[in-house]
C-alpha cells in the first residue's frame, strides 16, 4: 500500500486562500505540543508568542521594521526562484549593497553635503548588490558554473570584505580602535516616519517593491517570460526567450533589492557599519519567499509572519524562558506545513493498494 | 509652614514613585546575550552571573534573559526588556553599545549596564574586565613550561581587546624567557569549534608547545591535550575538557559585580560609572594552577598577588612597539587605560605582523 | 612527526566531515533530489550523536543515534518532497531551520559534558613509518569509513545495476517511470542515505573533531558540503578532491598566518571560498559547457497516468 498524488482538475480559489491559514493553525498545534513537552502551557505560549505582539502598537511597529529587509530581499528572490534559478547568496548581496552605500555616507561624513546624499547612497546600494548578484549569473551563463555554489561562496567573501573594512580602513578613528565606522550624519540617515519610533522610510520601499513586483509579474511580458522559463524551460526556448538574458536580469533584480535592503538597514536602523550587519536576513528571506509562495503579496504577509516569530520568540524567552532554538524549530515546522498545505490544494492523495499498481504495470 | 508641609508631601510622593523597590515589588533584572547560554564561554559566564543574582538576592529580584541576540538587530530586544518592567538591564557585548544608548535615552528611569563599551550616559554604566592581567600570568607560565621556546595564541579577530591580551601574554612570557617566540593565528570567528581546533593544530604543527586562546570554545585546549601539549582555559574553568593539558584558566567572573550592581539598584545607590575590574576586584579569576611543577605554580601565584596588590603592572613603562619606538607613557608608571583599551600595535619581540 | 606530515593529518580531520556529508548529498542529487537541509541534519547528527554517546557511554551507539536522528529528519523531508511533491529548495531550507532548532533543544542538557578521544588505528611497524605511517595507517575509523564510502559510492553509481537505476531516475524521472523503475522508492532510499551520511558527519564533529556539543558547532559545514557536490560535478572522486582541497585551503591559511606572511587574516580566510569558485570556473573552461547536473535535479515527480 502506498500514497499516490493525483492532480486536482480544478482548484478552488477559496482553498488556495485557506490553505496557508490551515497550515498556520497546524503549525501552532505542533509547536504547542513541543511547548507542552517542555513543560510549559501551550496556551500561555500562544498568548505571548502571537496574541500579545499583535495587540500591542509597539510590537506591531517593530514587526514592520523587522519585516522590511525580509520583504525587500524576498521579493527580489521570487524573481530568481520563479525562473528556477537558485540565488542563495542574497546575504552577500545585502552586505555588498550596504558597503557600497555606506562608502558614500563615510566619504561625506562631516561635510555639508546636502539632500542628494541619501538617494545616491540608496542608488549605490542597489548597484552594489546587483553587481555582486551578477557575478554568479555571469559565471552561470558564460561558464555553466552552478549559481548555487558561487552565490553561496560569495556570501562568505562579502562578509570578510566588510569585516576587513570596518576593522581596517573604515574604522572610527575616535572609537578606541574598536571595529565600527563612525555614526552616519543626519544627511545619510533614512528619515523616521512619525515621532520617536523606529519606523523608517525603508518600510515604504518594501511596500513599493512588492507592488511593482506584482505589476511586473502579472502585467508584463517579462513576467510572463519568467513564468514560462521557470515552469517549462523547453517551451520557453521554443518561444525564443533568451535564457541567458533572463538569468542576468533576475539576478540583477534580486541582487539589487538585497543591496537596497542592506543600505536601508544600515542607514535606517543601525546607523553605522559594523562587522556584522545582518542577523542572516539573506537566508531568512529565502524562507519568506517560499512562505509567501513567490507571490509579492504573499511575501508581504509572510515577512510579517516571520517577523512575528522573532518578536514573539523574544517575548517568550523573557517571560517563559523558552529558548531561541524553539523559535527556529517552529519556523521550520511552519514552512513545512505551508508547503504541505499547498501540495494538498494542488493534489489529492490516494491510497493505492499494491495490487492495483501491479495490474497496471506492463506485462 | 504650609510650604514645608507641601514639600514633605512632595518628598513622600517622590519616595513612593521613585524610591527603592518596595518589598512586595520585585526588581526585574534583564540580560541580553550575544550567543546561546550554552556556548560554555562568554554568554555562559554572563548567565552564571545572572544565576548568582538570583541565588544571592532570592525573592527580591526576578531575572530574565534573551539569548543569541544579533548585534545588528538588538535594539528591539533591549527595548522589549525595558518596556516589560525591567529596571536594570545588562547588555553583554560590545556591539550593543549604540542600541543600548538609544534605548537608554527613551527610558531614563531604567538603568543600563553595557559590557566592554566606552560610551556612558546618566543611566548607562560600562564595565569590562582586565583579562590582560590574567594573560600576563599565563604568559609567564607558558614560557616556563615551553620546551621549544615557541608559544602560541589563537585569536578571534585583531581587535584591541585581543591585541592587548596578546601583548600581555607575550610580555609575561618575555619576563621569564627573553628569547621566547610567539605565533598568532586569527580564526575570524568568536565561535567555530572546528576552526578553532584547526588554528590550534596549525600552531602546534609549527613548533608551538604551549598555547592560549581568545576564542570561546574549549576546542583549542582539547586539541593541545590530544597532542600531549599544554594550554589554558578561556572564560570558564575548562579543566574537565582537558585534565592533562589545562595549566590554568582565565575565568570571567561577573558574579560579584552583577550582585553588587543589583544591590545598588535595590538600595537606591546606583550611579552610572565605568568599572574596569581585574584580579583585585575578582572580575578576573585564575583557575587552580595544574599540570606544572611546584616552582612554576609558585611563580604564578606570586605574580597574581603582585598584580592584585598593584605592585606589578603588565603594561609597565617603558613599552616598546615592534619597530623599537617607545610608546608614550600616559598612565604614570604604566600605559593608561585608554591606551590599553585601544591598543593596536604589537610589542617589540613579536615577529608577527598585526593585520591592520 | 615532520611538519609536512602534521599538516596533512590536520587536513584529513578538517576534510572528513565535508566528504561524508557531500557523499550523502551526492547520492541524493544523483537520484534527482536536491536536499538543502544538510546543515540541519548535520546539527542533529552532532547533537544526538553526542547525547547518545553520553547516555549509552558508547561512541558506537552515539554515532548510531546521530545517524538515526538525521535519518528521521531526512524521512520527514522525503515525505514532503516525495509524498506531497513540495518544492525541494524550500523543503530543504525548512529542514535546515528545523534541524538546527531541534538540535539545540535536544543538545541543551548535554552542554558541558565531554568525551574521551576515540581510538586511532595502530599497526605496529606500518603506523610508525616515517611521513606516511600516521597518514595512512594511523587515522580514526571515520576517516577510513569516509574513504571507503567514496569508493563504494563510485562503484555503486557506475558499476552496479542499482546505481544505473538511481542515475536514470535522477536523469529523467518520467522515462524512468515509464520503464517501470520505482522512482519514488529509489529517491526515498537516496534521501535516507543522504541523511545517514550527514548524521555520521555531524557525529564526527561532536565526537572526534571537537569532543563536545554546543549549539552552532556545525558552523556552515553543511552548506559547504552542498557546494562541494556541485563542485564535484556529481562525481564521488571529485567530491573527494573537492573536500580535501577545501579542507587544505582552510588549514593552510591558518598555517600561513602562524608563519606570519603578513596578509590580512580576512583575505586568507576568504581564500577557501574563492579557490572553490575559481577551481570550478577553470574546470568548466575545459569542458566548455555545463557539467553533468542530473536532468531531473530539483523537480518534483508526480506520475501522470
Amino acid at each position: 500500500m502506498r500514497l499516490e498524488l493525483v492532480p486536482r482538475a480544478t482548484v478552488s480559489p477559496a482553498a488556495r486562500l485557506l490553505a496557508p491559514i490551515g497550515a498556520l493553525i497546524l503549525s501552532f498545534a505542533l509547536g504547542g505540543i513541543i511547548v507542552a513537552l517542555m513543560g510549559r502551557s501551550p496556551l500561555t505560549a500562544l498568548d505571548i508568542y502571537v496574541l500579545q505582539p499583535l495587540s500591542d502598537p509597539w510590537a506591531l511597529q517593530e514587526l514592520v521594521v523587522k519585516a522590511t529587509p525580509l520583504v525587500l530581499i524576498a521579493v527580489g528572490l521570487s524573481f530568481c526562484f520563479r525562473a528556477s534559478l537558485w540565488n542563495i547568496g542574497a546575504e552577500g548581496q545585502y552586505v555588498v549593497g550596504a558597503i557600497c552605500g555606506s562608502a558614500l555616507a563615510l566619504a561625506t561624513h562631516g561635510t555639508e553635503a546636502g539632500a542628494w546624499v541619501l538617494p545616491a547612497m540608496l542608488g549605490l546600494g542597489i548597484l552594489g548588490g546587483a553587481l555582486w548578484g551578477l557575478v554568479p549569473a555571469f559565471l552561470r551563463v558564460r561558464f555553466g558554473v552552478s549559481e548555487i555554489l558561487t552565490s553561496l561562496m560569495l556570501v562568505y567573501v562579502a562578509e570578510l570584505m566588510l569585516d576587513y573594512l570596518v576593522r581596517g580602513p573604515w574604522r572610527d578613528p575616535k572609537g578606541f580602535n574598536f571595529p565600527q565606522s563612525v555614526g552616519f550624519d543626519t544627511a545619510a540617515t533614512l528619515p523616521i516616519l512619525g515621532d520617536g519610533g523606529r519606523l523608517h522610510v525603508g518600510v515604504l520601499f518594501a511596500l513599493a517593491a512588492a507592488a511593482v513586483a506584482w505589476v511586473v509579474m502579472t502585467r508584463t511580458l517579462f513576467g510572463y517570460r519568467l513564468r514560462v522559463t521557470g515552469d517549462a524551460p523547453r517551451a520557453a526556448r521554443f518561444a525564443g526567450f533568451d535564457e541567458r538574458r533572463t538569468a542576468l536580469a533576475v539576478f540583477a533584480i534580486s541582487g539589487g533589492l538585497a543591496g537596497l535592503a542592506g543600505i536601508v538597514e544600515v542607514s535606517g536602523q543601525i546607523g553605522q557599519l559594523k562587522p556584522s550587519i545582518s542577523p542572516g536576513y539573506g537566508f531568512t528571506a529565502i524562507t519568506v519567499a517560499f512562505l509567501g509562495r513567490l507571490h509579492p503579496l504573499g511575501i508581504l504577509f509572510a515577512g510579517l509572519v516571520m517577523a512575528l516569530t522573532f518578536i514573539g520568540g523574544e517575548a517568550a524567552q523573557i517571560s517563559l524562558r523558552l529558548p531561541f532554538d524553539l523559535t527556529k524549530a517552529f519556523q521550520g515546522i511552519l514552512l513545512f506545513c505551508v508547503l504541505a498545505a499547498d501540495a494538498l490544494v494542488s493534489y489529492r492523495i490516494r491510497l493505492v493498494r499494491r495490487g492495483v499498481l501491479a495490474g497496471r504495470a506492463p506485462a | 509652614m504650609k510650604r514645608a508641609v507641601l514639600g514633605a508631601v512632595a518628598v513622600a510622593a517622590l519616595a513612593i514613585m521613585a524610591g527603592p523597590a518596595s518589598a512586595q515589588q520585585k526588581l526585574k533584572v534583564g540580560f541580553i546575550y550575544v550567543g546561546p547560554v550554552g556556548d560554555h564561554g562568554w554568554s555562559y559566564q554572563h548567565d552564571q552571573g545572572r544565576k548568582a543574582i538570583e541565588k544571592e538576592l532570592g525573592d527580591r529580584v526576578e531575572t530574565s534573559y534573551v539569548e543569541s541576540v544579533p548585534e545588528a538587530d538588538s535594539e528591539r530586544a533591549i527595548e522589549q526588556l525595558a518596556r516589560t518592567g525591567h529596571k536594570l538591564i545588562f547588555t553583554t557585548s560590545f556591539g550593543y553599545m549604540e542600541p543600548t544608548l538609544k534605548v537608554a535615552k527613551k527610558y531614563p528611569n531604567v538603568m543600563f549596564e553595557h559590557a566592554t563599551g566606552f560610551k556612558r550616559e546618566k543611566n548607562v554604566s560600562t564595565y569590562a574586565a582586565r583579562f590582560y592581567e590574567g594573560r600576563y600570568i599565563s604568559g609567564q607560565i607558558a614560557a616556563k613550561m615551553s620546551k621549544t621556546g615557541v608559544i602560541g595564541y589563537v585569536g578571534a579577530y585583531p581587535i584591541p581587546e585581543v591585541v592587548a591580551g596578546i601583548n600581555a601574554y607575550f610580555l609575561g612570557a618575555q619576563s621569564v624567557n627573553p628569547a621566547v617566540k610567539l605565533k598568532v593565528v586569527y580564526v575570524n570567528s568568536w565561535y567555530d569549534p572546528g576552526k578553532e581546533a584547526d588554528g590550534a593544530k596549525a600552531l602546534l604543527d609549527q613548533g608551538v608547545d604551549v598555547l592560549t586562546q581568545h576564542t570561546d570554545s574549549p576546542a583549542p585546549l582539547q586539541a593541545a591535550e590530544a597532542r600531549g601539549k599544554l594550554a589554558f582555559g578561556q572564560a570558564s574553568d575548562m579543566i574537565k575538557f582537558a585534565p592533562k593539558a589545562q595549566l590554568t584558566a582565565i575565568i570571567d567572573n561577573w558574579n560579584d559585580y552583577y550582585v553588587a550592581r543589583t544591590k545598588a539598584v535595590l538600595d537606591g545607590s546606583w550611579k552610572a560609572q565605568d568599572t574596569w575590574g581585574g584580579l583585585a576586584q575578582h572580575m578576573v579569576v585564575m583557575a587552580p594552577y595544574t599540570n606544572m611543577p611546584e616552582d612554576v605554580a609558585k611563580l604564578a601565584k606570586e605574580t597574581e598577588e603582585a598584580i592584585r596588590s598593584g605592585k606589578l603592572k603588565p603594561f609597565k613603562c617603558p613599552v616598546f612597539k615592534q619597530d623599537g619606538s617607545q610608546v608614550e607613557c600616559k598612565g604614570g608608571d604604566g600605559l593608561s587605560d585608554e591606551q590599553i583599551l585601544g591598543m593596536n600595535f604589537y610589542v617589540k619581540g613579536i615577529d608577527d605582523k598585526l593585520p591592520q | 612527526m615532520s611538519m609536512f606530515e602534521a599538516v596533512l593529518l590536520t587536513i584529513v580531520t578538517a576534510s572528513t566531515p565535508l566528504l561524508l556529508a557531500a557523499l550523502g548529498e551526492l547520492v541524493a542529487e544523483r537520484a534527482g533530489v536536491l536536499n538543502l537541509g544538510v546543515e540541519g541534519m548535520m546539527a542533529m547528527g552532532a547533537a544526538c550523536g553526542f547525547a547518545g554517546a553520553v547516555v549509552f557511554d558508547s561512541t558506537a551507539l552515539g554515532v548510531l543515534s546521530g545517524m538515526i536522528a538525521a535519518v528521521l529528519l531526512a524521512s520527514l523531508f522525503a515525505f514532503a518532497v516525495l509524498g506531497l511533491a513540495t518544492n525541494q529548495v524550500a523543503s530543504g531550507l525548512a529542514l535546515t531551520i528545523l534541524g538546527l532548532g531541534l538540535a539545540g533543544l535536544i543538545g541543551a542538557p548535554f552542554i558541558g559534558a565531554r568525551r574521551e578521544p576515540i581510538a586511532h588505528l595502530h599497526i605496529p611497524g606500518l603506523t610508525d613509518l616515517p611521513v606516511v605511517g600516521r597518514l595512512f595507517f594511523g587515522q580514526d575509523a571515520f576517516v577510513y569509513v569516509s574513504l571507503l564510502l567514496a569508493l563504494a559510492v563510485a562503484w555503486f553509481l557506475f558499476h552496479t545495476r542499482a546505481g544505473l537505476t538511481l542515475r536514470s531516475v535522477g536523469e529523467n524521472h518520467t522515462s524512468a517511470h515509464s520503464l517501470g523503475l520505482p522512482v519514488v522508492r529509489v529517491r526515498l532510499l537516496a534521501i535516507v542515505f543522504g541523511g545517514a551520511c550527514a548524521g555520521l558527519s555531524g557525529a564526527y564533529l561532536s565526537l572526534v573533531y571537537t569532543r563536545f556539543w554546543s549549539p552552532g558547532m556545525t558552523a556552515g559545514r553543511g552548506w559547504i558540503a552542498l557546494a562541494l557536490v556541485v563542485f564535484a560535478a556529481w562525481r564521488p572522486g571529485r567530491a573527494f578532491a573537492g573536500a580535501y582541497l577545501f579542507g587544505a585551503a582552510t588549514v593552510l591559511q591558518l598555517h600561513a598566518q602562524a608563519a606570519s606572511i603578513g596578509l590580512p587574516s580576512q583575505t586568507l580566510s576568504a581564500l577557501p571560498y574563492l579557490a572553490t569558485v575559481v577551481a570550478l570556473v577553470l574546470l568548466s573552461l575545459g569542458k566548455r559547457r555545463a557539467v553533468g547536473a542530473p536532468g531531473s535535479l530539483g523537480t518534483p515527480f508526480v506520475p501522470d497516468r
